[in-house]
């Protein structure tokens, strides 16, 4: 499954509620807001870290860019444009869009 | 319209907005701004706090040629054009986001959040966005 998360970690629970659900083996991109999860030394980055062990993790370039913080990026997280969003979402049998 | 705003000069008020909200999830730190501009316009006593993922509004090196929305983060950078100079950062809201003074694009004095608390106190008018 992939899931999408388009909240920041800081305003909503949208990406507690995903890892605290998301399988093994299943992705998470972050899109919009979602994308600031993928910064270096927030107070998130560590629970992210250690998901990233059992889910693969990609970001929304293009909202990376439009924050300003595409140059914060946590290692191990891979980057995405707007045809790689298609491509994950056409990989994937589903997808849980966490608002 | 009130006599005492009639005077010359009219009734200086202390404006405070706080801005709370990411820049391009939500409407709310453009509006914001556009709201800053207007109190600035009337040459009221304006402050500006950023905090929780309002911080994150006043980021360098926005480019949102890639999402095709307006930015309007230079905007920031022009407040000091309309004498709106008070630019405050919470810092627990600004460690929490692994960022630093030096990530922001424009000046800001960072205050922790007892500071703040009595920079709110010492306002007449708070909008919060």
């Amino acid at each position: 499954m992939l899931h999408t998360i388009n909240k920041s970690p800081f305003d909503k629970g949208s990406l507690d509620s995903c890892l605290r659900t998301a399988k093994a083996g299943s992705a998470i991109l972050f899109i919009e807001d979602g994308v600031y999860a993928a910064t270096n030394g927030t107070a998130v980055a560590e629970k992210l870290k250690q998901a990233m062990g059992n889910v693969t993790v990609y970001a929304l370039e293009p909202d990376l860019k439009a924050r300003g913080v595409a140059d914060k990026v946590m290692d191990g997280i891979k980057l995405v444009d707007y045809a790689g969003f298609v491509d994950l979402v056409a990989e994937h049998d589903k997808v849980q869009a966490w608002l | 319209m009130s006599e005492e705003m009639m005077e010359e000069g009219g009734t200086v008020k202390k404006f405070l907005y706080v801005n709370r909200k990411a820049p391009y999830g939500t409407i709310y730190a453009l509006e914001s701004l556009e709201v800053v501009l207007i109190g600035a316009a009337f040459e009221q006593d304006v402050s500006l706090i950023f905090m929780d993922d309002g911080v994150y509004q006043i980021t360098k090196g926005q480019d949102t040629a890639g999402i095709e929305m307006k930015n309007f983060s230079p905007t920031y950078r022009a407040l000091e054009m309309y004498d709106v100079e008070k630019l405050y950062v919470e810092k627990e809201s600004m460690e929490a986001r692994g960022l630093s003074a030096d990530d922001f694009l424009v000046d800001v004095e960072v205050l922790d959040s007892t500071q703040i608390a009595d920079l709110m106190e010492d306002q007449d008018v708070v909008l919060s966005f």
